[in-house]
């Protein structure tokens, strides 16, 4: 589904952050990207996604055997790229509603789909907001502007549902969710993945994946994946760090 | 200096020569002019005036203090028709739908080449009079209201007011009695047609709502045949107590069109009025837009939504006078500027010693495109009461990057995305429009002006 070989981006006229990335990721299959900061995580997902301020200096990138490179973030994303923003955008007059709207109308548009009909997309809104707890008021309101940290995060989830998309990146989603609200959130990936799907967790901890199960742990240092083990290799992290890691490959 | 930036010596010269041309054209052509349309002494009189204090002042120039932003001299370079040579009308119903706000009953007061036209108007003596000026000028029973109001309400001492008071030859006429809620919407509507050559039109509205009356207007100048004519209206309106008026002005006409658009209102207490400015079209547009506050417990409205690309220009030079207590002014207007165009925001708020306790806001927010628009924005406040509340503000900006990224990846094309942004930003002063039809026609317009076919229904 996504190749990527041999990847250099840096920021425009920067330091190169990506050294040289390998992986690859198949339907049905959970990866998740763990790193120290600083070590190129979001850069990736970023590089994935299209965003114009990463030069990507070397390398490939094919998602289902089209180039990706080639392709802007609407069209990466009509091709069913998703991406849990980290810290995501403020967006004042535009409401939850209106917006996902738009999103899906627009992607059906591009993939020669006529538009959702208003009481197809309000049934959908509906079972997607029930299952994530998300209040009726919440849709009305402008898109993340006032959301808590957890609100917000949810608010990402919930558009991955809506637009379900081929391949889930998921930036650091975790981070700042309390055990409730990652619960939450961790359930509706689990109910959002199937055996033609794919994840990418990008996180700092553990924890999160005792909910989502990877199949695969990578360790990013440095711009590069220095480590590539199973479940049980999140766990060692947790309690070891990674300086041993980095020791390791040092050698 | 702007004119010195913009041309050589010389051609400046030339510019300030062909001001002076017309100048002098229009001073000679208006004794022509009044022998024929004379038939009232009393407006004889004040045109006689009126041209008189044009004659003295002139057209506005940049070293006018009011004038700083705007530069007419490449305007008055036309040697313009005061009237289409051939007064012939040939305008059918299906030509001009498309400008009006045609989904809504409302009476229509129209002019084609400055002239009414029967045809295409839908007007009343029922439960107000909704007519034409000129002919409510030579008719005894009108004749206290307009002795009353016809050039009181306007700045006599402005050039451009001067210059329609001498010139004028029609416009609307809409009195509203004591308790009447009118019962549908007025469209005023000028339309040009003339192909000959340019004109330079001179309408000329009196508008008096009495008290406890209710009124929504909507005035539109639209030139249908790519000429570079010059619009200079005036419209006069009185309004009586506890009495509201909802006024909406759509400015979309041919970008070789050009408007100077004076507004003055009175109101007398309790009233409410607000002003509503939607400027996309034209070449030039400037707005003169004048509230007075003649008495307690007034609150006046202006909001404004300036969307232009190209070398347009749109100027919004507001005042709001406040002369007694308990009042309230609120002013908001917003403006995106594409490629060279060029936005102008000169908001003057004067409170008198009398308006304590007044309550006024302004706000001018603008999002530039590129890196050659330009927006002057200049609040003005001039506050001689020490018991009120004013605030004002201004923003200049730009659009958010990592909002079009988010948007992008969410499956949402660069250009849809940044028209949702901008539609969005805009969005606050649609709030205020009352009627559906005149929302969505604003909605339609900005998209188009926006370059997206998308339903912003936000």
């Amino acid at each position: 589904m996504l190749k990527i070989n041999n990847i250099h981006a840096q920021i425009e006229e920067g330091a190169e952050i990506l050294k040289g990335i390998n992986l690859e990721i198949k339907p049905g299959e959970i990866h998740a990207i763990m790193g120290p900061n600083g070590s190129g995580k979001s850069t990736l997902s970023s590089v994935i996604a299209g965003k114009e301020d990463y030069e990507v200096t070397q390398g490939e990138i094919s998602f289902e055997n089209e180039d990706l490179l080639e392709m802007g973030p609407d069209e990466r994303a009509h091709k069913g790229i998703f991406l849990s923003f980290q810290y995501p955008v403020e967006i004042p007059g535009v409401t939850v509603t209106n917006f996902i709207k738009t999103s899906i109308n627009e992607t059906r548009k591009a993939q020669g789909l006529e538009e959702m009909g208003a009481s197809e997309m309000l049934k959908l809104i509906r079972a997607n907001a029930e299952k994530l707890g998300i209040r009726k008021d919440f849709l009305s309101r402008s898109l993340n502007e006032g959301f808590s940290g957890g609100e917000k995060k949810r608010n990402e989830i919930f558009q991955m549902m809506m637009l379900n998309p081929k391949l889930a990146i998921l930036d650091e989603t975790d981070s700042g969710l309390d055990i409730d609200a990652l619960r939450i959130v961790a359930d509706g990936v689990n109910a959002f993945r199937n055996e033609n799907n794919a994840v990418l967790v990008i996180t700092h901890y553990q924890r999160l994946l005792d909910y989502i199960v990877p199949d695969f742990v990578h360790v990013l240092n440095d711009g590069k994946i220095i480590k590539t083990g199973g479940k049980e290799l999140a766990h060692e992290l947790e309690a070891r760090g990674y300086d041993w890691v980095i020791e390791e490959a040092a050698v | 200096m702007g004119i010195a930036s913009h041309y050589t010596a010389s051609s400046l010269q030339q510019y300030i020569k062909k001001m002076i041309d017309l100048k002098e054209n229009l001073v000679s052509r208006h004794l022509v002019f009044n022998e024929k349309s004379s038939k009232n002494k009393w407006i004889d009189d004040l045109r006689h005036e009126a041209i008189e204090l044009f004659d003295q002042k002139g057209f506005p120039r940049k070293k006018d203090e009011e004038w700083k932003y705007t530069n007419l001299a490449p305007l008055l370079k036309t040697d313009y028709k005061l009237f289409p040579e051939s007064e012939e009308i040939s305008v059918g119903y299906q030509d001009v739908k498309q400008y009006f706000i045609h989904d809504i009953d409302s009476y229509n007061i129209v002019f084609v080449n400055g002239i009414y036209s029967s045809y295409l108007s839908n007007t009343t003596h029922e439960e107000a009079d909704i007519c034409v000026l000129s002919s409510a000028m030579n008719r005894m029973m009108y004749q206290a209201v307009i002795e009353n109001y016809y050039g009181k309400i306007a700045d006599k001492n402005e050039s451009m007011v001067s210059l329609n008071t001498a010139f004028f030859k029609d416009g609307a006429y809409i009195y509203i009695p004591d308790n009447v809620i009118l019962s549908k919407p007025v469209q005023l509507m000028f339309f040009s047609t003339a192909h000959e050559s340019e004109v330079l039109y001179h309408p000329r509205n009196l508008i008096v709502l009495g008290n406890n009356a209710q009124a929504h207007i909507i005035e539109r100048h639209q030139t249908l045949n790519a000429k570079s004519n010059l619009t200079n209206s005036v419209t006069e309106i009185h309004v009586g107590k506890n009495t509201e008026l909802d006024y909406y002005k759509i400015q979309n006409d041919a970008l070789e069109a050009s408007l100077i658009d004076n507004t003055f209102i009175e109101q007398e207490r309790d009233s409410r009025v607000a002003v509503q400015t939607f400027s996309f079209g034209g070449k030039l547009t400037r707005n003169n837009l004048n509230f007075k506050q003649k008495d307690e417990n007034c609150n006046s409205i202006l909001n404004g939504v300036t969307v232009i690309a190209g070398k347009q220009h749109v100027d919004h030079h507001t005042l709001v006078e406040h002369t007694a207590p308990h009042c309230e002014s609120h002013e908001l207007y917003k403006g995106i500027y594409d490629e060279q165009a060029h936005g102008v925001f000169n908001g003057k708020v004067y409170v008198h010693s009398e308006a304590q306790k007044l309550n006024a806001f302004q706000q001018n927010n603008n999002v530039l495109l590129t890196n050659q628009a330009v927006i002057d924005t200049k609040p003005q406040l001039e506050i001689f009461a020490d018991d009120v509340k004013c605030s004002h503000g201004c923003t200049v900006g730009q659009l958010d990057d990592s909002a079009l990224f988010y948007m992008q990846q969410r499956g949402i094309p660069k250009k849809e995305a940044e028209a949702l942004l901008l539609y969005a930003f805009a969005a606050e002063v649609l709030e205020h429009v009352q009627i559906p039809q005149i929302k969505q026609r604003i909605t339609k317009l900005i998209a188009l002006k926006l370059g997206v076919n998308i339903d912003f229904d936000l």
